[in-house]
């Protein structure tokens, strides 16, 4: 549970960053039936780290269901969230979870071929991870034939180019198929029709890095971990105004106040949780808890005190949303540029509270008419920055509020 | 550009091609190499990944649109890409890029008239906890002051 200073094996944490050797996972997976590890990881009630907190065993369960010649296992490292570093981090310092996790998962659903996809602006990692692939050829953890049973499985590499919406999952298969990465109607589902229409498994550094304690140590013991609905625990990536920003591995149910003090913040005014597209809680939302059936997030926590301008703050999110749209459906490639406007109307007092309800109304649209989740979440912290803080936001941007911008 | 020089393009280009795979898929793969080593996709190498991928040159260039790592135009010779959201913006990131600017008397977006720098913003880079943050040709430099920042650019060759 230490900060980001480079200092690998040091970490500790109940799940995670617990005990673990290189190529146990892959030879207790091996002892087990494919039809065991499901079952494992179905009890474990393992959900997505990615975001969306899908069950990773009816993901795995509909891929292996699927007949094909050919199948594909992802490993989704774009992570472009703002406010999230705890993929870098496993991939730096825990690479055997994440590519033991991924030869289970290939074992499991039957897939040959495993594909990391690595933002480009994680360049500076991409030998080492080669490397580290390389001594697991060696040891016949990848490749043909691994530890001389009938199942091959290799893992390529490919780097991301800078483009955040590629962290969803079918921008991403799009991206890897040559195309301008824009995310596809849905269904058909990756699980069905994926990378090159075969069926294909997308899941998170994370949700991957889980995987191999699972298989060791056994669903039951993961769920002992977190709550009910969000069980084990997760790598929060903290940011901003504290003192000890960096990843921590928390069982899921901490609340936003414990965790304030663990990162040893003061004076604090709001947490952003989910990064960009998550939301943003006021003081007196400290008690809630994060997980899927509370605050949900990827690991993005965002620490703003007192002194901040949480105007300022949205600003830098709408900027962020604009940029990064793909601009391939009206609500989203539009809406957030209108949504932008709103803030700096509001910045310069330009506005009436009939257009601000009006722009509200716009973000709630964009939630349902938005083709991916880009443009469906954008809005989350539009809407709840000015909710959340409209005292502060509008008396000090009030000057001129009788004008209509 | 001279014949000899386009032709060894061509050959690298084939080279790529036959490396990452003859098909569309290895697109990203392939313009990711040459950007790499050029720091831009020429027209003319636009045309060659179209005519070996069996597809038209608007697609290439389409697809290089759509990536902030891909260019078509000339870069500088040194990229330095400075973080803009929110984490390294709460430290003071845009103070530091306005004094590179001064510094190297352009703009971000734009490349200095000895081609020397190009100055690109970027969105989160995933070093959040050591904020602010800048990637310059590839490599990561964290928890930047002014100071810090101005030596590693006036250091770029
Ligand atoms: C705009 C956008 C960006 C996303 N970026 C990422 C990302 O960087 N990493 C990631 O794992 N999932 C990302 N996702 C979620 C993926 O689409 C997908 O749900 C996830 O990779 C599935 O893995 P999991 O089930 O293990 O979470 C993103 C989704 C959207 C809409
Ligand atoms: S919601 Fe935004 S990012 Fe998603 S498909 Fe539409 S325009 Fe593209
Ligand atoms: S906000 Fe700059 S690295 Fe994340």
């Amino acid at each position: 549970m230490s900060t980001s200073a480079v200092n690998p094996k040091k970490r500790t944490g109940p799940v995670i960053f617990s005990e673990y050797n290189s190529g146990d996972g892959i030879k207790k997976a091996f002892s087990l039936k494919r039809e065991d590890i499901l079952f494992e990881l179905k009890e474990s009630k393992l959900k997505g780290r990615g975001g969306a907190g899908f069950p990773t065993s009816s993901k795995w369960m509909l891929t292996a269901a699927a007949s094909s010649d050919k199948k594909f296992l992802i490993c989704n490292a774009d992570e472009g969230e703002p406010g999230t570093f705890k993929d870098r981090v496993l991939l730096q310092e825990y690479p055997e979870l994440v590519f033991d996790g991924m030869v289970i998962g290939g074992y499991t659903i039957g897939a040959k071929y495993g594909i990391v996809y690595l933002r480009g602006e994680y360049e500076y990692i991409y030998e080492s991870l080669q490397f580290y692939l390389q001594s697991m050829r060696k040891r016949n953890f990848l490749g043909n034939n691994i530890l001389g049973s009938n199942f091959s499985f290799d893992i390529k590499i490919h780097l991301g180019a800078g483009a955040y919406v590629c962290g969803e999952e079918t921008a991403l298969i799009e991206s890897l198929e040559g195309e301008r990465g824009e995310p596809r109607n849905r269904p058909p589902y990756p699980v069905n029709t994926g990378y090159m229409g075969y069926p294909t498994v997308v899941n998170n550094v994370e949700t991957l890095a889980a995987v191999p304690h699972i298989v060791c140590k056994s669903g039951k013991w993961f769920k002992k971990f977190g709550t009910d609905k969000s069980t084990g625990s997760k790598l929060f990536s903290v940011s901003g105004d504290c003192n000890k920003p960096g990843v921590y591995e928390l069982p899921w149910g901490i609340t936003i106040r414990e965790l304030l003090n663990i990162v040893e913040a003061e004076n604090t005014k709001a947490v952003q949780v989910g990064g960009a597209s998550g939301i943003c809680i006021p003081k007196s939302g400290f008690d809630r808890k994060l997980g899927y059936e509370d605050a949900a997030t990827g690991g993005s926590v965002i620490v703003f005190n007192e002194k901040r301008n949480m105007l300022q703050v949205l600003k830098n999110f709408m900027e962020f949303f604009v940029e990064e749209s793909c601009g391939q459906c009206t609500p989203c490639r539009i809406g957030n540029v209108k949504l932008l406007e709103g803030v700096e109307k509001i910045e310069k007092g330009n506005y009436t509270f009939s257009y601000i309800n009006t722009l509200k109304e716009l973000g709630n649209t964009m939630k349902v008419a938005s083709k991916c989740g880009l443009g469906q979440s954008s809005p989350n912290s539009f809407i709840s920055i000015l909710e959340n803080f409209k005292d502060e936001i509008f008396k000090s941007n009030g000057a001129n509020n009788d004008r209509v911008g | 550009m001279l014949t000899l020089e386009k032709n060894s393009l061509s050959e690298e280009i084939e080279e790529l091609v036959s490396l990452y795979g003859e098909n569309r898929g290895s697109l990203l793969e392939i313009l990711g190499a040459i950007e790499k080593k050029y720091g831009y996709i020429s027209e003319f190498a636009q045309q060659e990944v179209a005519r070996l991928l069996n597809i038209h040159p608007v697609e290439v260039y389409s697809f290089i649109s759509f990536f902030s790592f891909l260019h078509s135009k000339p870069q500088g010779r040194n990229m330095v890409r400075m973080c803009k959201t929110i984490a390294c913006n709460m430290k003071g990131a845009d103070n530091i890029s306005a004094v590179i600017e001064k510094e190297l008397g352009i703009k971000f977006g734009e490349t200095t008239k000895n081609r020397r720098v190009t100055l690109e913003y970027t969105n989160c880079l995933g070093m959040c906890d050591c904020a602010p943050a800048m990637l310059v040709n590839g490599k990561i430099y964290t928890n930047l002051d002014v100071e810090k920042a101005i030596k590693i650019i006036n250091e770029l060759k």
